[in-house]
């Protein structure tokens, strides 16, 4: 990789690659499967198939302020909009197929975990009936008990073995075992490297600014099993402790004054307003649950560790866990505070973020607020009560500095 | 003389105090952000006052409208001052609960009076002063007439619609069914009680629950939010202006800080 790129311009480029060349392949003939964001992508990447990912792209045409148009079709097609928003873009997408913010090719299958939410598997149901194509599930059981349970495990990893059948039938080839070993050490590493780079923001102050979190999480959704990927977080994590040794922050103009963690989805359509209005108030925001949503790691040769990994999503996992996770990350990065982004697509989160907040309240005594938007669908958001929350929210932390010794 | 202004969603307020925190003027005008509101709020204090503007050593703005009103040296959000404000006035409150135009809010405080946490309405205006406003004028009378409508109340009556537009149109047919006008505005003084509860016990309700805001003067709504969290409610006197007082002491504090 040219030294002189900086890892910004390396995801760009690659982003703007991964959806070429999906769209070129498509042309050429290959097969293209639409899967969820954190699927056991290491079945397909063995198979050499190109993959695109509905949700990232949703949030691609989100940011773009695209999504309007698609959210509109899905609804006038019957989808409630309540549906999550993701979903009702990329139904809408699948209808209209042309999207001026960047177009993703149709899919010839269909690759869906439900590690992450149970909307996902209707609606890829119903994408694949449709457009009359297979559709592979791998049903991940939420996680009752605070650790994966050993019959999960083994109902995971069987579904492995029958997923790999399927991909043998839709494409006519036979799995490389060989492959597969290298393309799951492969996504170890990347997982492992997007987990160091993105706990360097735990430095004081933190190298990370506002929102790039958001940014380069599209590689690992969409690039975990590929070695460009892995290059990418070694290159971000160089940089990053290079402005840790030079003790960079965040802005040039300003310096870091509160550092908070955001639970949930951004706000795509309102990506500019809502880090500006946290810039203003000199948050810093330096985390999220998502480092360790990806940060998949297990022995290349263990298919029950690989089974495990995909079950431990912290969406997966029970509310005690959903609490001692932020509890932990609230130590780690030694955070002044919380938002909570109450998403009216995502119900999953939603469910237990009052309690979540609650606990982490309780346990940690740092302040936090919640506000409500959407991940995708612009109408569900107002810039001035997210501005009120957010600034109520830096008083009651400028409060607690200044009661501290010192004032720090 | 330090200067608080509280501009809200339907009203504008103005306090102003001296360094011995008496209170030497206040208003309160019936129109709020994007209104001469604000103007007259000020002007009506500062004549109260017996002062002019230059005597004002440092202004804070607080409220929904805050962000667009340039006069001020600083602005403050409504929850700060409003649990400034509560616990100046009484210094035992733990919980603050604010129903304004177009938020309600339920703040809890430390020993210090300090904001430990709050909760604020969402995604909509049920529970807050426009759903009274819409039910006062479905019933014909004016919003300061609601309570003590509602004291001839001889029937319970429940508004199963949380949403405002929804509401009303159940509202209609209730009375066009024969309800009785006085059941029907216990029922709307309920229905905002009941959502207002809710938010609050999502922080815990700690004694002594403080009421601030326009529509603490409505002795029905607070009856029948007593009544629904089971603690009595103390009604700071002037609810109306709480928050610009607490605007007016954060001034104070803070032109202190600067000299
Ligand atoms: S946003 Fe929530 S509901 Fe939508 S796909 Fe993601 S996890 Fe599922």
């Amino acid at each position: 990789m040219d030294k002189n790129i900086s890892s910004k311009q390396v995801l760009n480029d690659m982003i703007s690659r991964h959806y070429k060349e999906a769209l070129e392949a498509k042309k050429s003939g290959e097969l293209v499967a639409w899967a969820t964001s954190i699927v056991p992508q290491e079945l397909l990447e063995t198979m050499d198939i190109k993959v695109v990912y509905p949700e990232n792209h949703a949030a691609v045409l989100g940011a773009r302020k695209d999504a309007p148009a698609f959210l509109q079709n899905a609804e006038n097609n019957g989808y409630s909009n309540d549906l999550c928003s993701y979903a009702r873009v990329n139904i809408g997408y699948a209808n209209l197929k042309e999207s001026a913010a960047g177009n993703i090719p149709m899919p010839d299958f269909i690759f869906c975990c439900n590690n992450i939410c149970n909307t996902v598997i209707k609606w890829y149901e119903n994408l694949a009936r449709e457009m009359r194509i297979p559709m592979i599930l791998i049903d991940t059981p939420f996680n009752h008990t605070f650790d994966v349970p050993e019959h999960s495990v083994k109902y995971i990893r069987e579904q492995f073995h029958h997923a790999i059948g399927q991909l043998e039938q839709i494409t006519g080839k036979k799995f490389d075992h060989d492959r597969f070993q290298e393309v799951m050490n492969i996504s170890t590493q990347t997982a492992r490297w997007w987990k160091k780079a993105t706990a360097l923001a735990a430095a004081q102050p933190s190298p990370f600014n506002g929102f790039d979190l958001f940014n380069y999480m599209a590689v690992i959704v969409c690039m975990r099993g590929k070695q460009e990927g892995l290059d990418l977080f070694k290159l971000w994590a160089e940089e990053l402790q290079g402005k840790i040794d030079r003790g960079e922050g965040p802005w040039k103009d300003q310096p870091e004054k509160y550092r908070v963690m955001w639970d949930g989805i951004a706000c795509w359509p309102h990506l500019a307003d809502t880090s500006k209005i946290l810039r203003k108030n000199g948050i810093n925001l330096i985390t999220s649950t998502y480092p360790d949503s990806w940060t998949i790691v297990y022995d290349s040769d263990d298919l029950d560790a690989m089974a495990r990994a995909y079950s431990s999503n912290y969406a997966n996992r029970n509310l005690a866990y959903g609490a001692g996770n932020i509890v932990q990350i609230v130590k780690d990065f030694s955070l002044d505070g919380i938002i909570y982004h109450s998403n009216r697509s995502c119900k999953l989160m939603d469910f237990r973020q009052y309690e979540v907040q609650r606990q982490v309240q309780e346990q940690t005594g740092v302040a936090s607020v919640i506000f409500d938007g959407d991940q995708t669908d612009p109408r569900a958001f107002s810039l001035a009560q997210y501005e009120t929350r957010i600034q109520a929210l830096m008083e009651m932390m400028e409060q607690r500095k200044n009661e501290r010794p010192g004032g720090q | 003389m330090f200067l608080g202004i509280d501009i809200g969603s339907s009203s504008s307020k103005a306090v102003i105090i001296n360094a011995q925190l008496e209170i030497l003027g206040k208003a309160v005008f019936n129109t709020g952000a994007g209104t001469q509101g604000p103007e007259k709020a000020v002007g009506a204090a500062l004549r109260e006052a017996g002062i002019s503007g230059d005597e004002i050593k440092f202004s804070v703005v607080t409220g929904y409208g805050r962000m667009t009103y340039d006069k001020a040296d600083k602005q403050i959000t409504e929850i700060t001052c409003h649990a400034r404000g509560a616990a100046h006035m009484i210094p035992s409150a733990r919980t603050v609960i604010d129903i304004g135009g177009q938020d309600a809010k339920v703040i809890r405080l430390d020993k210090d009076g300090k904001v430990e946490n709050f909760v604020m309405n969402e995604k909509c205006a049920a529970g807050t002063g426009r759903f009274l406003e819409v039910m006062a004028r479905i019933l014909d009378c004016s919003i300061g007439n609601l309570s003590s409508l509602s004291e001839n109340a001889s029937e319970e009556i429940i508004i199963s619609n949380t949403c405002t537009v929804f509401a009303e149109s159940e509202v209609i047919s209730q009375l066009s069914s024969g309800a009785k006008r006085e059941n029907v505005a216990q029922g709307a003084h309920k229905s905002v009680a009941k959502r207002v509860a809710g938010l609050g016990s999502r922080i815990g309700l700690a004694p002594d629950v403080v009421m601030t805001g326009g529509v603490a003067l409505n002795k029905g709504v607070v009856a029948a939010l007593e009544k629904e969290i089971g603690q009595k409610i103390t009604v700071v006197e002037n609810p109306q202006i709480i928050g610009a007082i607490g605007a007016a002491l954060y001034a104070l504090e803070t032109a202190s800080k600067l000299s």
